[in-house]
């Protein structure tokens, strides 16, 4: 198949960026959306031009490095896909395609695709440790987690932190992800001893790193490759509520 | 940790909103329930008005608070919108929406025109500046027949439209609002998620069907003075 890209090129962070058109002849549908790359970035580099620089690592849909904007859609128009995962297939001969970097203040453009996205780093940062006991191999069963309990957590700890969430979000808001790492750890009997702690400072961080307020448009569960739901974002809410009678109480610092 | 965390907090804003759009909500609700006792005629409407009267420094009270949830309301209305808008520089060459909708992404314009209609309903019916047709007479005292004064201003087409279009964004603002709102005092899960958006439309749409009713039926002679 032949299809027409429209991608978007930027030098480096200062550079204002454009979009730029081309032509990606004989194209598979069995490639995947990053070997399409590849191969205009091949025939770029024999014509002796710049290939277009996109983040990507594991290529199994598990690393989430990959991060980008297909005709609109944070990682292309397949649900629960991430674009190392989506195939050309889902394309059509002739077809155009619009290719952009994740867009918020919290990510600023590297290079082309590339996005720095070290802001998720320090909200991780900012929820901190939990405590566990060190020395021996623990007990297998010293600590006992319910089994639904545990389900809710496996569900939140599947987020990759990609940042599509943020990339689809109107608001540039990274509470998906926030939401996905603190029902994951609140959930567990090994999270609940900083839960307060935590849920207050990776919130406040999130003002910090420039994303912006939820308000509930839901774009991020629609563009989330690993379907996380937002149903999470009201645990987060909820954990939040809970420290509230305590901070009412409390003396200033 | 302190209370003024909730200030400095993103979710904190977010339930500040939240809390007071539900109280203002609350108003609302009683509000449309009060005026509906205009379809009971011209004694039971000017009884009911009569009586919100007597409450004297009660309902100033009430006043007083209400305006202040509303003010906080607006104020940190805007000042999310405005985060928001800051944090998204910059928006992508294709747009593709998957799950927001008109109401969510004109939350603030509709906010604003809320706050630009209750100004005129004010000046309107509670201090009776604008809008009051000429044909309505004062007795000796000063005072005018409350239901003489809606249904009359109700025979005229403008203020009609006028309602009709505040109480359209009214629809607007609380239909994505209200499951926003629990969303964000966190009632959201597995069971009730789905519901609480369909939900919030629903009494949204209640909401209008109501206050639409009470100048419609009156324009179309289904009141009369
Ligand atoms: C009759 C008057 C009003 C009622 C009943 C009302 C009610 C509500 C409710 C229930 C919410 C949902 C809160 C949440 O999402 O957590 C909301 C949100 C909002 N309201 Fe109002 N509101 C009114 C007037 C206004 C006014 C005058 C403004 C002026 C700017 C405004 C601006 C907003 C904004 C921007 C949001 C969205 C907040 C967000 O998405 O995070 N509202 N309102
Ligand atoms: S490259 Fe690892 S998730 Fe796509």
């Amino acid at each position: 198949m032949n299809l027409t890209l429209h991608v978007w090129r930027q030098k480096g962070p200062e550079d204002r960026g454009r979009l730029e058109r081309y032509a990606a002849r004989n194209i598979d549908p069995e490639l995947s959306f990053l070997e399409m790359l590849d191969q205009l970035n091949g025939e770029l580099i024999r014509e002796g031009r710049e290939p277009i620089v996109f983040d990507h690592d594991c290529r199994e849909g598990i690393c989430g490095a990959c991060s980008q904007v297909i005709n609109g859609e944070a990682h292309g128009p397949q649900a629960e896909t991430t674009v190392c995962q989506l195939y050309m297939r889902q394309f059509q001969d002739g077809d155009e395609i619009y290719v952009e970097p994740w867009r918020a203040r919290a990510f600023p453009v590297i290079k082309d695709l590339v996005v720095d996205r070290s802001a998720l780093d320090r909200l991780i940062e900012a929820g901190g440790y939990i405590s566990v006991g060190t020395g021996g191999v623990p007990d297998a069963n010293a600590i006992l987690v319910p089994g639904e309990a545990a389900e809710t957590a496996m569900d939140a700890a599947e987020c990759i932190g990609c940042g599509a969430c943020v990339a689809a979000c109107p608001n540039g808001s990274a509470m998906l992800f926030v939401a996905a790492k603190i029902a994951h750890l609140a959930s567990l009997p090994q999270g609940r001893p900083e839960a307060s702690r935590r849920v207050c400072s990776m919130t406040d961080a999130m003002g910090r790193e420039g994303f912006g307020n939820c308000s509930n448009h839901y774009e991020c569960e629609a563009a989330c490759p690993k379907g996380i739901s937002v149903k999470f974002i009201a645990q987060l809410n909820r954990e939040y509520l809970k420290t509230l009678p305590k901070a009412a109480t409390s003396k200033a610092p | 940790m302190q209370l003024t965390q909730l200030l400095r907090n993103s979710v904190g804003r977010k339930l500040i909103m939240a809390v007071s759009g539900l109280l203002v909500t609350g108003f609302v609700v009683s509000h449309l329930l009060g005026n509906l006792a205009l379809f009971a005629g011209q004694e039971a409407f000017n009884l009911y008005a009569a009586q919100l009267q007597q409450l004297g420094p009660l309902l100033w009270l009430f006043r007083l608070g209400l305006a202040g949830t509303l003010l906080l309301h607006v104020f940190f209305g805007i000042w999310l919108t405005l985060q928001n808008r800051a944090a998204k520089p910059t928006g992508y060459a294709i747009n593709r929406i998957r799950s927001t909708n008109l109401a969510a992404k004109t939350m603030v314009f509709t906010g604003m025109a809320l706050l630009l209609f209750l100004i005129g309903h004010l000046l309107h019916f509670t201090f009776r500046r604008i809008g009051l047709p000429p044909e309505l007479a004062h007795d000796a005292g000063g005072t005018l027949d409350v239901f003489d004064m809606v249904t009359l201003s109700f025979q005229q087409g403008f203020p009609v439209l006028l309602y009709a279009g505040a109480m359209l964004a009214l629809f607007l603002h609380l239909g994505h609002g209200l499951g926003s709102a629990l969303q964000t005092l966190g009632a959201c899960n597995d069971k009730f998620l789905p519901g609480v958006r369909k939900g919030g439309f629903i009494v949204a749409l209640a909401l209008l069907l109501g206050y639409v009713s009470i100048p419609v039926l009156t324009f179309f002679g289904f009141v009369t003075p």
